[in-house]
């Protein structure tokens, strides 16, 4: 698989099914790995990063799951293959700096990315369609034995999976859900619910994970806690809160409905049409207006486009995108045209 | 009524204890300027910072800074020093060399400094310094102490662990 493969081709993802798939946009495990006896990447040397690379690589190659997977040398990418790749949520932001030996191996079905050299040699991540933790678990945990058969993770009995960070100490584990909340935004109850949230030692981040503001109704949320607990508790514990935000949103929703049903038909409607007309779009309105198409759409408002459809959107309109599918390099201005363009076509054939 | 000290405008609802460089510093705040200067905290602390400041506070008083920068990890080279300046450990063996430093940093940071998650069937296990304190036995112990001492968050965290553990040893 060639990095121009992955555009026109959906990750598994972003179908828009499984559990609670009107709320929940995807569930993500990653599991943060070390190699005993190597420096974890910041304070390794050249050499030494290089060792750890090749010695995944090969690795890797036998674990079958992986099997079906392409390794992305980051060395090897222009700025735009990268971001491409950030904006697919097949690695983090952190991972498009200071490339050198650094490494992404991805799967055909897009939904397993092994970064390495990240900030821990791996970070093993496996992302589902839906509200889907568990069955993430078990996929990722079996990766992650097969893993351990061939190589030695810094482990110790009491502290767990070695990091370098101690806020992934233990378990090595963090579980995420991407949740869609546009009813609990507009009636202003949000505040309220994230400010629960982070008492309960949770943290909520934007759609770009660590660092990125929650944008466009998208908030995902993760534990911050992975030692002490086992893997099944943290998601039990997770799972406890999302279930509990999903029964709002869908309560917020249903109240929306009663009250004031021709307002939010009126704005999920002037949404698509600015969607289906405009010539000149820039993604964060993007993001806001399809936010409320796929609210128009989980809500039977909207019938002639599925949740597959926008989420492709979402991610297709992203700039690294736009610049992959006309392959040029685009300005922000020139943007902004492509993706009203790109938009229009898009919806107008439904 | 008490004005906010930095706006000067609205009622001070919140007030705030600074401390710099060891002098005592009262701000009275209005709801939104203090949430300003919330703002702007986070924004000056990054996660290394915040780090670094914990691991600040796990020194023992009877250590020197000295201890601190002569004591390397044999593997990576890494002090102590360096850990507090950049938030993070240099590998595996750090946390075995830094280990008094360290387990209560863990816990400040997680509640706990007991794994009781998965282990990797073949990892190299680099010590057994605390697999005694984990048997089944010295458990129920534990978990005695734990009720005995009205500790409940500890004593559920050892049932489940317990239970954990029995329902493995059935499976075996």
């Amino acid at each position: 698989m060639q990095i121009n493969d992955l555009i026109n081709h959906t990750s598994e993802w972003l179908k828009g099914t499984g559990p609670h798939s009107d709320v929940v946009i995807s569930s993500r495990i990653r599991l943060a790995r070390n190699l005993d006896k190597f420096p974890f990447p910041h304070w390794a040397s050249k050499a030494q990063l290089n060792a750890v690379l090749e010695k995944c690589r090969q690795v890797m190659e036998k674990v079958e799951p992986l099997k079906n997977s392409t390794l992305f040398v980051l060395a090897d990418l222009d700025s735009i293959d990268k971001q491409f790749l950030v904006e697919r949520h097949l690695m983090s932001i952190e991972h498009t700096q200071k490339t050198e030996q650094k490494a992404v191996l991805v799967n055909d079905e897009e939904n397993i990315a092994v970064m390495i050299n990240e900030e821990d040699h791996l970070r093993i991540q496996l992302m589902q369609s839906g509200f889907n933790l568990f069955e993430a678990w078990e996929i990722i945990n079996s990766i992650d034995d097969a893993l351990a058969k061939l190589l030695d993770y810094a482990y110790l009995d009491d502290f767990g999976y070695l990091t370098a960070c101690p806020t992934n100490t233990g378990t090595g584990m963090r579980g995420s859900v991407m949740l869609h909340l546009p009813a609990l935004v507009m009636s202003r109850q949000i505040e309220r619910v994230l400010a629960a949230i982070a008492k309960l030692s949770f943290t909520t981040r934007g759609l770009y994970g660590e660092g990125t503001q929650a944008s466009g109704n998208f908030f995902q949320i993760s534990n911050q806690v992975s030692l002490g607990h086992s893997e099944n508790e943290i998601i039990e514990n997770i799972n406890g809160l999302i279930r509990q935000i999903i029964e709002q949103e869908t309560q917020a929703r249903e109240i929306m409905l009663t009250k004031s049903k021709e307002v939010l038909e009126d704005r999920i409607n002037r949404s698509l049409g600015i969607l289906k007309s405009a010539r000149i779009i820039t993604s964060q309105e993007t993001i806001e207006l399809l936010s409320m198409v796929r609210l128009g759409s989980d809500l039977g408002m909207i019938k002639d486009i599925d949740r597959r459809t926008i989420n492709e959107l979402f991610i297709i309109t992203q700039p690294a995108h736009l610049q992959k599918l006309e392959n040029v390099k685009l300005s922000s201005d020139q943007r902004d045209l492509k993706r009203a363009e790109l938009i229009r076509e898009k919806l107008n054939l439904l | 009524m008490m004005l906010c000290d930095v706006c000067g405008k609205n009622p001070a609802t919140v007030h705030l204890t600074e401390i710099i460089d060891e002098q005592m510093n009262e701000l009275h705040l209005c709801e939104e300027c203090a949430r300003n200067k919330s703002a702007a905290m986070e924004q000056q602390f990054g996660l290394s910072d915040l780090l670094a400041g914990m691991a600040d506070f796990e020194k023992p008083s009877s250590s020197k800074d000295e201890e601190l920068v002569r004591v390397k990890c044999p593997v990576c080279g890494l002090s102590y020093a360096d850990f507090k300046k950049i938030g993070r450990l240099g590998c595996g063996d750090c946390y075995h060399t830094f280990r008094k430093y360290l387990a209560p940093l863990l816990k400040r940071i997680h509640g706990s400094n007991q794994h009781i998650g998965k282990n990797p069937s073949r990892a190299k296990v680099v010590t057994k310094i605390n697999k005694k304190k984990t048997g089944l036995p010295e458990l129920k112990i534990q978990l005695q102490k734990a009720i005995s001492e009205e500790a409940f968050e500890e004593a559920a965290r050892l049932r489940d662990q317990i239970k954990e553990m029995e329902a493995k040893k059935d499976k075996e």
